[in-house]
């Protein structure tokens, strides 16, 4: 066992787990963090895309000792109660989703994209970006759309970015 | 996973002291393939010795004529570092393509050259570009450093510090990637400096990463794609497996070489 010390959605977080907990199921079944899915858990399908140290990272593919002292952001933590975050609106506003289950992760992954290629984003920089996020069911056009729209939005609120 | 001890040492020389004795230890780094293995039952450490508090092995720098790269770098990183592009772009290219997005911020250049998969895409950067791979106790230049299936030429408590490539010529890699893994089913690294020409094949061979000495040769007389147009490699070498036969992997080796060098034409 070990005992961990991180931030978890800028909340300081202590937990005492096996050496193997991965950190996607320290985020869902200790911390009950279960916005962040597991689907293949084989880090192909990016559902559990989650940010560590402000970069995304599949938290199927990381331990999550080797998150200890880390800053971890999931997708409860973007936003707010009052006000959903940029990409979160442009998902809904777009009709990006069907099922949702890929969505959280999908949300991470275009969060991420932004950070590395800025908010005027092309479709075939996204379509390229999110090949580590597989969706079933809706096609990808309208989560496509939605990444660029968020993104756009994203430009109009500077600190959303972080 | 089977039970493991975690350590994530502060320097060097406590790495070295969790080695030593202990050919049952491994090393992470971003863990990318291990941990993958490790949920698969495939392996079995004793220790896992965690290399990211380890102070100097991550970075990027030029050092005369070659670029020094830290082995705790990531291929995100590679792939956007703007010295990368100015003074190698084939390797920001080629880390550019390394998996997908979440996998390019946490693997590392180390990590994957040290598991040799044969499938992997910096084994062919580091035999057609001419590497030298530097650890805690050597230099051991590429050719010599991949010696088979995820075999190399490390001893078990030997630790990758950086990786030099040597700065010049022009080069281009090809890559037909696994629709789904994003491995190379194939993958042609073809360097050209002066006369010389370096082919370098990934994720065909049934022994891991090779130079293609033939192709080589042909290119070095007659630098375009149809210099090879008649050359073929064996498909009884070649990787065979449900994404597809030998033959399969050794028709799209020659076709991603001829890509590669086509492109490098181009270039001028």
């Amino acid at each position: 066992m070990q005992t961990l010390i991180m931030n978890v959605n800028g909340a300081p977080v202590t937990a005492t787990v096996d050496a193997r907990t991965l950190l996607v199921q320290l985020l869902r079944d200790e911390l009950q963090l279960t916005g962040t899915h597991v689907a293949c858990d084989t880090s192909q399908c990016g559902a559990c895309t989650v940010h560590l140290d402000g970069v995304a990272v599949k938290a199927c593919s990381v331990l999550a000792v080797q998150a200890d002292g880390a800053n971890v952001l999931t997708v409860e933590g973007i936003g707010a109660s009052e006000r959903l975050h940029p990409m979160q609106e442009a998902f809904r506003e777009h009709h990006g989703l069907q099922c949702g289950f890929c969505t959280p992760g999908m949300i991470m992954a275009g969060i991420d994209i932004v950070r590395r290629h800025g908010t005027n984003l092309d479709e075939h920089t996204v379509r390229a970006e999110l090949e580590g996020n597989i969706c079933r069911c809706t096609g990808y056009h309208n989560i496509v759309l939605a990444i660029m729209a968020g993104a756009q939005a994203m430009a109009a609120i500077p600190a959303a970015a972080e | 996973m089977f039970p493991f001890t975690y350590h994530r040492p502060a320097d060097l020389d406590a790495v070295c002291g969790l080695l030593a004795g202990n050919d049952e230890a491994k090393l992470l780094a971003g863990g990318q393939t291990l941990i993958a293995t490790l949920k698969q039952r495939l392996a079995s450490p004793t220790d896992l010795i965690d290399l990211s508090a380890v102070p100097g092995l991550e970075g990027i720098s030029r050092e005369g004529e070659a670029l020094v790269i830290g082995a705790m770098t990531r291929h995100a990183d590679v792939a956007s570092s703007a010295l990368v592009r100015e003074a190698l772009p084939v390797l920001a290219e080629l880390a550019g393509v390394i998996g997908d997005p979440a996998v390019r911020n946490r693997g590392t250049i180390g990590g994957s050259i040290a598991n040799n998969d044969p499938s992997a895409d910096y084994p062919a950067a580091c035999l057609a570009l001419a590497a030298t791979i530097v650890t805690d106790r050597r230099e051991i230049a590429a050719s010599d450093f991949f010696l088979g299936l995820f075999e190399t030429a490390l001893e078990p408590d030997e630790i990758i510090l950086r990786i030099l490539f040597p700065i010049g010529g022009k080069a281009s890699y090809a890559k037909f990637p696994n629709p789904a893994s994003r491995y190379a089913m194939a993958g042609a690294l073809v360097w050209r400096g002066g006369l010389e020409v370096r082919v370098a094949i990934t994720g065909a061979g049934q022994n891991g990463v090779f130079r293609w000495t033939v192709a080589e040769a042909a290119l070095a007389d007659d630098f375009t794609p149809a210099a090879l147009a008649s050359l073929a490699l064996d498909g009884e070498e070649m990787i065979a497996d449900i994404h597809g036969t030998g033959a399969y992997r050794a028709h799209l080796a020659g076709v991603m070489t001829r890509r590669a060098v086509a492109r490098i034409v181009e270039q001028g």
